[in-house]
């Protein structure tokens, strides 16, 4: 077993053409995955955490495609092998997928499919990694749903997912992706779709099973307070890229980058110290399209904070502003040095 | 599901009374009936009928009858004899001609339309899956002329390319020497080298619109989340489409199934007379143009039957092949 991240992206790029020009949804993505531990990614709709989770596991939708970068999974057991250089089809990309890199999706109405048993699509996760007869997946997949807390989980094994309340049919897609006991958990967006709740129930279910079965889960959503109760480290997104990168309680009480600083001035806060007559800060605008190449720093445009001549010229770097705490913003002297360093190269 | 299918058996009974009753009232709504449009042929001939031999003629076949007893007789006919009335056309039970033409009509059908599904399926997958490719592009071309150019034209040029080129006696289903032969290895062989041409001229038409069907049916399938579900599991991209997206692009299908076998009865009428060939859709034209009434009666009623069976086949089905529709 090493110490090293589990999962380390570098300089991740996912684009594709289109009649309007090149679509850049992710721009150089940096990220590690600690081992065992779960990493939120955040960030406003549409600034690439799905696309960043989608091209983990190298699905990619058609015609966007991994065209620069590495994402390095080292499982401590195995030689390490980048999955942004294997063939998406390939036998070797679907070997990993599933079994030691799973992920759960946002709507698990949609995203079971509506006329097999949940059984049937969970079993099929062994059928296809591990050397099982149909009995004894079966009996592994009953095994899965019971974990995962499912009652009667025989019975259910035989539901079709529309017989399913939501929280029932996020427990049968969690123990799916479970079933081969992954390295890796890519959760996108789990409880979006749930009663608040449920979304709480399905936390700590995610969080307990984490812990027991030692599993590195990157956790993608848009909550903060989700982030803020889960997560060990947090990096949030803007226009596919990384612009800020560090522990969960650095990020609460010491954002750095403005745009953390906006989304966190943005969530309402009961008995805050607010008069009752101030209106809640909302950020100004939304995230650009992903057709959208801006010069400088890409939150320039929205940013309170940019300094005009500077921010919409030189494009920021990431770089280390306080200790295990990552950046990108030009107000941060660390980061104009790197800036301008590489700008000059 | 077996209560389900119960219930719908049993609906199907007054279903098919109201559907006799409109049967009839359709094949006696143009004006006069077979004899008045035979006695016109006669008199264009120059024979004159006198009135007397019309008065018997009339009353012999009922036809002065008010239209609700001749609906109850030939109903009743129906029912309790299995007897479907006699065709003055061809002064023939009705139902030695259909039976007579039966074998051959679902023989042509049944063969043209596995023809169309094996060849639509397949293609139509393949253009869903590789949308905008090369490949997705020739078919589709070629779907659309399947679809622009007539049967009866296709028919006509098969037949000459056939018997100029490459010799075979054109039309029909046997060559002159087999029409009345006892079954035989050489008959067989002569029956397939016939029933080629009648179901690939079917078939291409039903071709076409099958593989826009299944490519369109197929591609809002694959732009579903489940799709990307079973991609993250890393199946085999094959095995994938074949298990999601076309398991479940195939309940519009076998929704449309209801009107195939109606279909088979009545279809392709004029490739069958440009061919030649012994099945029912010539014969049920004929009786429409001649005012045979209870031959164009009984394919009317036979036409609404099946299409009746043919939808409770496809409700069944599609019950079984979508639990959604089983279990709710």
């Amino acid at each position: 077993m090493t110490d090293g991240p589990i999962i380390s992206i570098r300089g991740l790029e996912v684009a594709a053409r289109s009649r309007h020009g090149m679509l850049r949804p992710l721009r150089g993505i940096d990220l590690d995955l600690p081992r065992a531990a779960t990493t939120g990614l955040v960030g406003e709709s549409g600034c690439g955490k799905s696309m960043t989770a989608r091209a983990l596991l190298n699905i990619t939708p058609s015609p966007m495609r991994i065209t620069a970068g590495s994402i390095v999974l080292d499982d401590g057991k195995t030689p390490p092998v980048d999955l942004a250089a294997l063939d998406p089809d390939g036998a070797p990309m679907r070997a990993i997928r599933g079994r030691r890199l799973a992920m759960i999706f946002q709507e698990p109405m949609t995203a079971f499919s509506p006329v097999h048993t949940i059984g049937n699509q969970i079993a099929e996760m062994l059928l296809i990694h591990e050397k099982l007869g149909k009995r004894a997946a079966k009996e592994r997949s009953i095994e899965m749903l019971e974990l995962v807390g499912m009652p009667n989980p025989r019975q259910h094994f035989d539901a079709h997912p529309f017989k399913l309340s939501g929280g029932m049919r996020q427990r049968a897609m969690i123990a799916m992706a479970l079933a081969c006991k992954p390295d890796v958990l890519v959760a996108d967006e789990p409880t979006t779709a749930l009663d608040v709740t449920i979304q709480a129930q399905i936390l700590e279910l995610l969080q307990r099973l984490q812990q027991e079965l030692g599993m590195t889960v990157l956790l993608i959503t848009h909550d903060l307070g989700v982030v803020a109760r889960t997560t060990r480290r947090v990096a949030v997104m803007y226009l596919g890229e990384v612009v800020e990168e560090t522990t969960t309680e650095a990020l609460f009480d010491a954002p750095r980058h403005p745009y953390t600083q906006g989304l966190l001035g943005s969530v309402p806060r009961l008995g805050s110290r607010r008069g009752k007559r101030e209106r809640l800060p909302a950020m100004r605008g939304s995230v650009p399209p992903a057709l959208a190449e801006l010069p400088g720093c890409a939150f320039h445009p929205r940013c309170p904070k940019a300094v005009a001549g500077l921010c919409d010229v030189v494009k920021p770097r990431m770089a280390e502003v306080a200790p295990g705490h990552r950046a990108r913003c030009l107000l941060y002297p660390e980061v104009l040095a790197a800036s301008v360093a590489l700008e000059a190269a | 599901m077996w209560g389900f299918v119960l219930r719908r058996l049993i609906w199907m009974v007054p279903t098919l009374i109201v559907i006799s009753v409109i049967s009839f009232i359709i094949i006696q709504l143009p004006p006069g009936d077979y004899l008045s449009s035979y006695i016109a042929r006669l008199e264009a001939l120059g024979t004159t009928v006198d009135q007397a031999t019309i008065d018997a003629l009339r009353l012999r076949y009922g036809l002065n009858d008010p239209i609700w007893v001749q609906y109850f007789k030939w109903l009743g006919n129906i029912v309790f004899d299995g007897n479907f009335g006699y065709s003055f056309e061809w002064r023939l039970p009705v139902s030695q001609l259909i039976i007579e033409r039966l074998p051959t009509t679902f023989l042509v059908a049944t063969c043209s339309l596995l023809f169309a599904w094996s060849v639509a399926l397949p293609i139509g997958i393949f253009s869903a899956v590789k949308q905008y490719s090369l490949g997705d592009y020739f078919f589709t071309i070629l779907g659309f002329l399947g679809l622009g150019i007539p049967n009866f034209m296709l028919a006509l040029t098969f037949l000459y390319v056939s018997n100029r080129y490459f010799g075979l006696s054109i039309g029909g289903l046997f060559s002159p020497q087999y029409l009345n032969a006892p079954w035989s290895l050489d008959k067989f062989i002569d029956l397939l080298s016939h029933l080629w041409i009648p179901v690939v001229i079917v078939g291409t038409a039903g071709t076409a619109g099958l593989i826009r069907i299944t490519r369109a049916n197929v591609l809002d399938e694959l732009r579903k989340p489940y799709v990307e579900t079973a991609r993250s599991k890393g199946l085999h991209p094959m095995l994938l489409i074949l298990k999601y997206p076309v398991r479940i692009a195939l309940n519009p299908f076998v929704s449309s199934m209801g009107f195939i076998l109606p279909g088979m009865i009545s279809g392709e009428v004029i490739v069958s007379i440009v061919l030649n060939l012994p099945t029912t859709g010539p014969l049920l034209y004929a009786a429409l143009l001649s005012q045979d009434t209870y031959l164009a009666g009984a394919f009317v009623l036979m036409l609404a039957v099946l299409t009746v069976i043919g939808v409770l086949i496809s409700d069944i089905l599609l019950a079984w092949l979508d639990p959604r529709i089983r279990l709710s």
